[in-house]
């Protein structure tokens, strides 16, 4: 049969949502849609999530391994792999190897690594991605409870009458959250939502308050509110006596810089503001803190997490309905990570590396070599490797190349390590480049694993295809490399559902009141059977005997797990990021995601309609500072810190704060030659989790001015000769690359000619125009009729929309009119332009909907859905709706 | 009542434009005596080489018939004896070759160009002709319907419309030219190569750049071939010469008028005799001498104005737009489409749709332009070239014609 609906679980973000795909293996196809019962979504998907079925294209995969850039089967490079580190752990020791792993991993492949590393190399270097991303988060729950514990769940955002939103663009970042908390609101306007982040982002939206607070100040903002509640007698004294301690001590702390006028200016914000969301917090009994890389992304990450912790004990408002610190995750497995152990610091399964965890994890593992320190954490663990103090390094499913803070050094400390393995599913990644070993790792929609996302739900991701070429699953990468390193008894291995049984049974291992009990507990998937685990619903750790159907809520009865089972209050003194702007670099950079995006893009971006919605590296900027630096719109700019530089696109917003720039995260030299913003990021990191302060750079920020700057569009994807700035979007049915140069031209022409004329399919016609004088060429390249590419190049003069021009590519032929007007960009008089695309889902563009809303006297976005379906899917783009009506 | 006399030289276009331009502002100002060496009325010359591809008849395109003389009561002396011979400006008289005199108060010189005849051996051979008057035409007819090798020195505009003229009319025809490039006067390389594509599709051939040697006598006195500098020949029935024309200034010289190039003339038209006044191809205006209809007319209206007394108008040579009359192929060229150092250049092609487009610029401002293949908005272009308003702000679009240019502006992208 080659058709079946298979549930699964999607790759993005740390919702975790379910997945409903409809398979047609013949044609390697996919029908996407949201899986209605799926606790995460209930059916509903983001742009992202719904683009899935366009990602899973072979064109763009690792499908054999490779050695020093050559093709190799798997024994040959499992053995150089095995063999290079077990050399290296002889000469120089355990320590002298890593790996640097990936929240994108499942639940079994991190589990394998972690054992492999920490239990038989004897080394605890494995840290992983996530470590940029809730590394800040852990620490603060496990300061205060204990434990590494989420204690709500989605449901809560029901059940909350006040939702604070802190660091936090769940609206682009999360948006199925975003969208369930927009239902309740809608449904219960008396739910108060307050967003608290420098920039007003999309999540604004919905929101009855928006603090648009200075970068890293939080700390100083809930030490107000704590201090605020504590004086207006809204702090639950009962709680805070029975179930916790060090209030006293927070108090005083907090109460050092108390006075209003001192706070606001210190936060950047009105004092009305401040005192109308403490008011809020102290009157309403349910409130939900949800937090995210704002938050976390900071050198005051644990601190902040905290800081909103203490507000919760003080008020009780934790472990019950609609109450809570949420931290929402970044990536799909980043919670699993947790569980297993993947940071350089935690040993697995919620155990740590003391010597009681040691010991046991060693029985369990039967493992006589295990690590008994921490490892290098993430920005550790490359500065090493620049030190040549770690000389073999394994890479899985991750790009440092680019997510890494100051990028530029990662890049040359991997270009000088002896040997680097790097495990993907995509063939060409910027830290794929670097590998002197390259491993094909099977993708989303084949791997057979468990993920679980921000509410501790851990989900099934269900095989869609068999394996792409040679690829393997990670585990049994790992498998294969352990066995030949001598360690064949503790990886026996032959499926997932065995890791995954093996990764229950240690969660159950020894947890129990005579060795101490353990939040994370899975012990009723000890035995679980293959029939059992391909069958498996998402369900809320802890699952033991006791909640055999998962747990929705944990520290419901006040009881913590830190020594004396108190919750603690931390006292915290606000601190400033660790490098403030200066003279040099005179504005604050501050990173994150955008919506159509995941990451580094290795996935989205072969989804066309992911592409669309923004197009290029771009900084926004406030107008104010715009001006100050002599930028105008759209146009190029320098963007420089103390550690790297780089060019992006100008977008002036008002809703960037002064004195500082915003840069999204996601470009990488495959698709921009000069986008990378890891580049420029200060490798600081907070001194608790080690997280770096990716939300905190002084850069300074000039004007790029190239020479010439052109695009080129194409049915083909080119090779060229590549000018200073390159941007490359894959759309429908076309490539668009956006250019810049500073070399100028001998012969447009034969430069047009030489690049575009790669193919020698059918008789190619040309049309040009030319303006020498003013650097101005424009050709388009015809065959039959039919567009195949265009090339404009503009001196100071501007270039056209593209979106005309690259709406020809889906036509099979040009009409008269369609081919006379192509190199003006414009489209020939009374055919509608469709404008920037706001609604990916429906691939809906700004002017249509500005026309329909003008043309109908549209007023509400519900309305302009009816008209033209825009936002009625994902809904990522409402608020983009709302802001044209 | 004795109203002054007006004697016209020449019945050609220019004279009777300026002729009829007078008789509409002064209709009853002079007594009129026309001379004019073919016998017919005054006729449109520019459409003889659409007479000689069929598409119009001999009675298609005369102006002006001999009726129409004799309703305005002009004195028409027409055909080959009553060419003027002399100009007796002691007393006011001209005489034709018969003996016709005529005294005038205003002498107004009319008397064009001659074709220019290479001076090579055997150019004085039968079936060696130029291609200027009707005659002309009924000779290439009568050749085209017993002959096969027609040779067209010129690949200009002239010795284009004849060369598929003959064409059409079945011979098989050779343009000679002496550049490499068609209507080099006219279009650059591009737009010279395009236009001998489309005539080679019609099966015109070329054999460019050549140096015409000699014409080889047949041994009646009729010439059978050409020979050119390489030492190579083509088998020719009928040559016909279409290199250019010179002003027809010979009898106004021998008066003793002053002439150059031309007869030299001032801003009004008149010659260095004050009673005596000449237009069209036969002058020299502040340098220039004239080929085109457009700067003719132009002429005629200020040369009336000034007859009939009114003295107000100047003439200035405007940049005449350029067409060939070939049905399909629509070309355009104006001012100077070669450019210079100072000036900038914008291009537009679509080779396989045989479009070319340029634009010279001075200062943002449009000094020439060649257009091939899609000339509509050659009128527009030239109206920008009269007005040299400033282009900055339309620059980018302005090739792409008034449509576009007026249209929306780029937004920033």
């Amino acid at each position: 049969m080659t058709h079946k609906t298979i549930q699964t679980t999607c790759p993005y973000c740390g919702v975790g949502c379910g997945v409903e795909a409809k398979v047609d293996t013949e044609k390697h196809a996919l029908k996407i849609q949201g899986d209605k019962n799926h606790p995460a979504n209930f059916g509903r998907l983001c742009s992202k999530g719904s683009a899935l079925a366009e990602t899973i294209d072979l064109s763009s995969r690792l499908l054999q391994p490779q050695i020093y850039g050559q093709n190799s089967n798997w024994s040959e490079t499992l053995d150089l792999v095995a063999d290079t580190f077990s050399r290296t752990i002889k000469e120089h020791g355990p320590d002298s190897v890593a790996f640097y792993v990936s929240g994108q991993l499942l639940n079994e492949d991190y589990y394998v690594a972690n054992k492999l590393m920490k239990g038989f190399i004897g080394s605890a270097n494995i840290d992983t991605n996530s470590r940029l991303c809730m590394s800040s988060a852990v620490a603060g729950y496990k300061r205060a409870f204990g434990a590494d514990i989420v204690p709500g769940c989605y449901e809560d955002y029901e059940l909350a009458d006040m939702i604070v939103l802190i660091g936090s663009n769940a609206a682009w970042c999360h948006p199925v959250s975003f969208q369930r908390i927009r239902a309740a609101k809608e449904k219960n306007p008396n739910l108060k939502i307050v967003v608290i982040d420098p920039r007003r982002t999309a999540s604004c939206d919905i929101a009855d308050l928006h603090l648009p607070i200075s970068i890293g100040t939080d700390v100083a903002l809930f030490n107000g509110l704590l201090n605020y509640l504590d004086k207006n007698k809204a702090c639950d004294k009962d709680y805070i006596e029975a179930y916790t301690e060090g209030f006293d001590e927070a108090i005083k702390t907090a109460t050092q810089d108390a006075d209003l006028a001192t706070l606001a200016t210190y936060c950047g914000l009105e004092e009305q503001d401040i005192e109308q969301f403490y008011q809020w917090f102290a009157e309403h009994k349910k409130v939900m803190s949800l937090y995210c890389q704002g938050v976390n992304q900071s050198s005051s990450g644990t601190d902040k997490a905290n800081s909103i912790i203490n507000c919760h004990l003080a008020t009780g408002s934790i472990g019950q309905p609609g109450t809570g610190p949420f931290s929402l995750t970044g990536q799909p497995n980043a919670m699993g990570g947790r569980e297993v152990g993947g940071l350089s610091n935690q040993l697995a399964a919620h155990m740590e590396l003391t010597p009681d965890d040691v010991a046991r994890v060693a029985t369990f593992w039967d493992s006589e070599n295990i690590a008994t320190k921490p490892g290098y954490t993430a920005v550790e663990l490359f500065d090493a490797i620049d030190e040549g103090k770690v000389k073999a390094v394994w890479i899985m499913a991750t790009n440092p190349v680019v997510s890494m803070p100051n990028a530029d050094k990662v890049k040359a400390a991997l270009q000088k390590c002896e040997f680097v393995v790097v495990s993907d599913c995509v063939a060409r990644t910027d830290t794929l480049d670097l590998a002197h070993v390259k491993l094909p790792a099977m993708g989303w929609s084949e791997k057979d694993g468990t993920v679980t996302n921000s509410e501790r739900r851990i989900s099934r991701q269900r095989p869609l295809f068999s394996a792409a070429g040679e690829s393997k699953p990670d585990w049994w990468i790992l498998t294969q490399v352990a066995r030949r390193m001598g360690f064949e008894k503790a990886f026996h291995y032959t499926s997932s559902a065995e890791i995954f049984r093996e990764h229950a049974a240690l969660s159950a291992y020894e947890n129990n009141t005579e060795h101490g009990v353990r939040d994370f507990d899975i012990s009723a998937f000890s035995e679980i059977n293959q029939q059992e685990y391909d069958d498996l619903q998402p369900v809320q750790w802890p699952v033991n005997t006791e909640n055999p159907a998962g747990t929705k809520r944990l520290l419901t009865d006040g009881k913590f797990f830190t020594p004396s089972g108190k919750a603690q209050f931390i006292a915290l003194t606000p601190r400033l990021p660790a490098n403030l702007p200066s003279k040099a670099y005179p504005l604050a950079l501050n990173t994150g995601r955008i919506r159509d995006q995941w990451h580094t893009m290795t996935r989205t971006a072969l989804a066309a309609k992911l592409n669309q919605h923004k197009v290029e590296p771009f900084v926004e900027i406030s107008p104010d500072d715009a001006e100050k630096m002599q930028l105008s719109n759209n146009s190029l700019a320098e963007i420089s810190s103390a550690w790297g530089k780089m060019v992006a696109r100008v977008a002036i917003t008002a809703s960037q704060l002064q004195g500082g720039v915003f840069i999204p995260m996601h470009w990488t030299e495959q698709f921009s030659s000069l986008g990378r913003v890891g580049a420029l990021v200060n490798p600081v990191v907070d001194p608790v989790s080690k997280q770096p302060e990716f939300k905190h750079t002084p850069v300074k920020i000039q004007a790029y001015q190239p020479a010439w700057q052109g695009f080129m569009l194409s049915r083909r994807e080119l090779q060229f000769e590549q000018p200073a700035y390159v941007v490359k979007v894959k759309g429908e049915q076309f490539y668009r690359y956006e250019l810049a140069g500073n070399e100028s031209f001998d012969d447009y022409s034969l430069w047009a000619k030489k690049q575009l004329c790669t193919d020698t399919v059918g008789m190619a016609q040309w049309q040009e125009y030319q303006d020498i004088s003013q650097g101005s060429y424009r050709a388009a390249r015809l065959l039959d009729n039919q567009l195949d590419s265009v090339l404009f190049i503009a001196g100071q003069s501007a270039l056209p929309e593209r979106n005309w021009l690259t709406s020809l590519f889906i036509k099979p032929e040009l009409s008269k009119e369609e081919r006379s007007a192509l190199l003006t960009g414009l489209p020939p008089l009374g055919t509608p332009d469709v404008g920037q695309i706001v609604c990916s889902c429906f691939n809906v563009g700004e002017k249509t909907i500005t026309n329909i809303i003008k043309e109908k006297g549209l007023k509400t976005h519900q309305e302009v859905g009816q008209c033209l379906k825009a936002g009625t899917n994902c809904g990522s783009c409402v608020p983009e709706i709302k802001a044209l009506l | 009542m004795n109203k002054p006399r007006l004697v016209v030289i020449g019945n050609g276009m220019a004279g009777m434009k300026t002729v009829e331009e007078l008789l509409s502002a002064s209709p009853d100002k002079y007594d009129i005596t026309v001379f004019g060496a073919e016998p017919h009325g005054n006729y449109n010359r520019i459409m003889l080489s659409s007479v000689l591809c069929g598409e119009k008849t001999v009675e298609d395109i005369v102006i002006n018939d001999r009726q129409w003389y004799q309703d305005n009561q002009i004195t028409l002396h027409a055909g080959k004896d009553k060419s003027v011979c002399k100009i007796d400006r002691g007393t006011n008289t001209v005489v034709s070759e018969d003996g016709t005199t005529a005294e005038y108060d205003r002498l107004l010189i009319a008397t064009g160009s001659n074709p220019v005849v290479l001076p090579i051996p055997g150019c004085d051979l039968q079936g060696v002709i130029s291609f200027r008057q009707i005659i002309d035409i009924s000779t290439m007819l009568d050749y085209a319907r017993t002959h096969k090798h027609a040779v067209v020195l010129g690949g200009g505009l002239l010795g284009l419309e004849a060369a598929n003229g003959l064409a059409m009319r079945g011979m098989d025809v050779t343009v000679v030219h002496s550049n490499a490039v068609l209507l080099n006067r006219q279009m650059d390389t591009q737009a010279g190569t395009l236009l001998q594509q489309a005539l080679e599709k019609r099966n015109l051939k070329f054999k460019m750049p050549a140096q015409t040697q000699a014409l080889v006598d047949d041994g009646n006195g009729h010439v059978k071939a050409v020979r050119f500098a390489d030492g190579s020949e083509l088998a020719c029935d009928l040559f016909v010469m279409a290199i250019g024309v010179r002003p027809n200034m010979a009898l106004a010289q021998e008066s003793g008028l002053h002439c150059d190039r031309g007869i030299v003339v001032n801003d009004t038209l008149q010659t260095y005799d004050p009673s005596v006044y000449a237009v069209g191809e036969c002058v020299q205006h502040r340098g220039d001498t004239f080929g085109l209809v457009a700067p003719l007319f132009e002429q005629a209206k200020v040369c009336a104005n000034h007859l009939s007394g009114h003295g107000m108008a100047e003439y200035t040579t405007l940049p005449t737009a350029t067409k060939l009359k070939v049905t399909g192929i629509s070309l355009f060229s104006v001012g100077n489409y070669l450019g210079d150092d100072d000036c900038e250049f914008i291009q537009f092609s679509d080779l396989a749709l045989g479009i070319y487009k340029k634009l010279v610029l001075k200062n943002n401002r449009l000094v020439g332009a060649v257009l091939y293949g899609e000339t509509a908005d050659g009128g527009w272009y030239q109206q920008l070239l009269e007005s040299a308003q400033d282009l900055s702000n339309i620059r980018d679009k302005l090739i792409f014609g008034q449509h576009y240019a007026e249209g929306n502006a780029y937004n920033d992208a």
